[in-house]
């Protein structure tokens, strides 16, 4: 059933709100909506607690998005100095944490919820994979998903360099100079980033730019596709058993219920746990250990002083240690240059999942030991790695993340045979209640 | 560009170098205590704000620590004619680099910023304030265990004294005797931590009394919103 069409016209029963959206109805699709979205949109009736994560990213994009509106009331990108002598960009972050009424509040909400957000969407795209949610007929879900964690990121990053500390500044020095690793065009290309020779006031402004309002527009729009999708094939389920080919006599799935009211309420209780989580680091550990708010960042950025340790954030660690594990110039071309090509690589390998995946079956419960161990091996490298990148370099540190980036590539590239070659238990013909 | 590619890639592996942890002391924690606050507060004025500004703290939110205007005013501005105005120094930031090899930073976020894997950034503070001793070899007399080759003299050394690096045993010693016994210094030097951290972030001890009370209210929602999820899969088989 296409999600939002081909519902009757509302009609009313004489009082003045039914007339009122009587009216509306034959003018917009409001009742269409309402049913097709939520209170006729028929979701499996057995999703378990890794189906929270994708309504949790929701609320975290609004939470940003409303944190982010009050941050730029107050905000100034601004890389001059002040009287005091302190960049004016950083001097307004302060100045938003003591002299703007609940400022601070709004702030540890917007910084938190940048790792929060990481957070619920590795977890959303780890349910994605342990049940098979990219197969077919999702695989364009699965695409504006992984379009979706690539803006996440590029926000994340233009973020960062906002409250203009020395990690905000020596981070993304030390990013932007990762595109001149390009060959020919990459020097002209860093700098045409930066807008200058070195971070500075100019980048500092078009990173403003790209994070409130380019990163965001796009990041709606993309999950605005996301969501009608999901919403045109239906969801999969942690059985990955299509519930549409069973269907009652008035066409519903047989094993499935109506979003709203079962799942809005379910997921009420999922944004009360996620809340309970996230306020304990709002209110007693803002700076997630050193995580989330980098030390380093509470000294405001020094073009002159490069700190001794640059490390990006958490969410970026994974990533930046395969860059790391690159280090062997390759036809004539710098270590670096591959580096940046494997950390592209390893993010955009998502994409292929879809059809890098042969097996037979969609659901982690109906698969193989191979492939159990293999996503087992490839979620304890991912974890490694993102250890990894926190660290300043070593010997076995390097020698480890290149054997578990290994396993990373491997993962996804020796899937075509190994999913094929998996032994399989059979799909149950409905889902289970587990 | 080279060369500064270079050094940024290379950047990480002087953290190694640099790595030689000192071991840091606990410092005491004073949070709360508002007499240990305005101590702290005392001290930081008479000795820190000549060279330290402390730029993101208005004078006004030391009535945070059970200050009146009016005390303040009395006894703590100095560097500011009016009680609103942020606690800045007069020293000029070219001038004192000439004098000290480098500008005095900005202690407002010192705790904050000096927080690192050793421990949270009192600590440091505690111990460094500790670890000053006489060096002939430094322009300004002094060095510091804690931070090599500092450019800031020990201010606080009529308090506790001159001490001097026993190069045996590592050990700092006390060879001249301040005004101060060792256990009154060190209590100095926590309240003036104290004081460090309490700047660092005024409104934490509001943050933390308003995350109980969230906590509380998201207790009692949860309860509410699984009663009524249960209620309403009553019917879910």
């Amino acid at each position: 059933m296409a999600a939002n069409t081909n519902f009757e016209k509302y009609k009313s029963d004489g009082s003045i709100g039914g007339n009122v959206l009587e009216w509306v109805d034959a003018r917009f699709p409001a009742t269409s909506m309402w049913k097709g979205h939520l209170s006729e949109y028929y979701a499996p009736k057995n999703f378990n607690f890794w189906y929270f994560f994708g309504s949790l990213a929701l609320l975290v994009l609004v939470l940003q998005i409303v944190t982010g509106i009050f941050l730029v009331m107050h905000f100034k990108p601004d890389a001059s100095l002040n009287a005091a002598g302190v960049p004016v960009a950083f001097a307004s972050v302060e100045y938003i944490m003591r002299d703007v009424p609940w400022g601070w509040l709004i702030r540890y909400m917007h910084s938190t919820g940048a790792s929060a957000f990481f957070i619920v969407v590795f977890l959303h795209m780890f349910r994605g994979m342990l049940y098979g949610s990219y197969r077919k007929p999702r695989e364009l879900i699965w695409l504006f998903g992984v379009g979706i964690f690539l803006c996440l990121m590029g926000e994340a990053f233009f973020g960062y360099l906002l409250p203009w500390g020395q990690m905000s500044f020596w981070g993304a020095q030390v990013i932007v100079n990762l595109f001149s690793a390009i060959p020919l065009i990459g020097p002209d290309l860093s700098v045409w980033l930066r807008g200058d020779f070195v971070v500075g006031d100019a980048t500092l402004n078009r990173f403003f730019s790209f994070h409130v309002i380019a990163m965001p527009l796009v990041l709606i729009g993309l999950v605005a596709a996301h969501i009608l999708a999901l919403h045109e094939v239906g969801s999969n389920n942690p059985d990955g058993v299509e519930i549409k080919k069973l269907k009652d006599e008035n066409g519903h799935p047989l094993d499935g219920i109506p979003f709203h009211p079962y799942y809005t309420v379910k997921d009420i209780v999922g944004v009360v746990v996620f809340l309970m989580v996230f306020s304990c680091v709002v209110f007693f550990a803002p700076e997630g250990g050193g995580y989330f708010l980098e030390y380093n960042n509470f000294i405001p950025a020094d073009p002159l002083k490069t700190p001794p340790h640059i490390a990006p954030v958490w969410y970026f660690t994974p990533f930046y240690s395969i860059l790391r594990a690159m280090v062997w110039p390759i036809l004539g071309l710098d270590a670096k240059f591959w580096g940046v090509v494997a950390m592209g690589a390893s993010v955009v390998i998502f994409a292929f999942l879809p059809w890098l995946d042969r097996s037979p079956v969609k659901s982690i419960r109906y698969r193989g030991p191979i492939y159990k161990t293999f996503l087992t091996l490839f979620v304890i490298c991912f974890v490694i790695l993102g250890y990894l990148g926190t660290q300043p370099p070593s010997y076995w540190g390097e020698k480890v993340s290149q054997v578990c980036s290994l396993i990373y590539f491997g993962f996804f590239l020796l899937m075509p045979w190994y999913s094929k070659v998996d032994k399989y238990t059979p799909e149950p013909e409905r889902v289970t209640m587990k | 560009m080279k060369k500064l590619l270079t050094a940024l890639l290379f950047a990480p592996l002087m953290a190694l170098a640099s790595g030689a942890a000192v071991h840091l002391d606990k410092a005491p924690d004073v949070s709360g205590d508002n007499a240990a606050l305005q101590n702290g507060a005392k001290l930081f004025v008479n000795y820190c704000l000549n060279c330290h500004g402390a730029s993101f703290m208005r004078y006004n939110r030391l009535t945070g620590i059970g200050l009146t205007e009016q005390q303040i005013k009395d006894s703590l501005l100095f560097t500011a004619d009016k009680v609103g105005e942020p606690m800045r120094v007069a020293i000029r930031p070219d001038e004192a680099k000439q004098w000290f090899g480098a500008t005095p930073p900005d202690l407002t976020l010192i705790a904050r910023a000096r927080a690192s894997e050793a421990g949270p950034g009192a600590d440091w503070l505690y111990t460094y304030l500790r670890s000053f001793y006489r060096d002939d070899k430094r322009p300004t007399g002094w060095n510091n265990v804690v931070f090599e080759n500092v450019g800031m003299p020990h201010i606080l050394w009529e308090l506790q004294g001159q001490q001097v690096l026993n190069h045996e045993t590592h050990k700092l010693e006390l060879a001249v005797p301040g005004k101060l016994s060792a256990a009154e210094y060190d209590k100095q030097i926590a309240d003036l931590v104290g004081f460090l951290v309490y700047i660092g972030e005024p409104v934490s001890g509001l943050r933390k009394q308003l995350g109980i009370a969230v906590l509380l209210f998201l207790g009692v929602l949860f309860v509410v919103a699984y009663a009524l999820k249960r209620e309403y899969w009553k019917d879910v088989h």
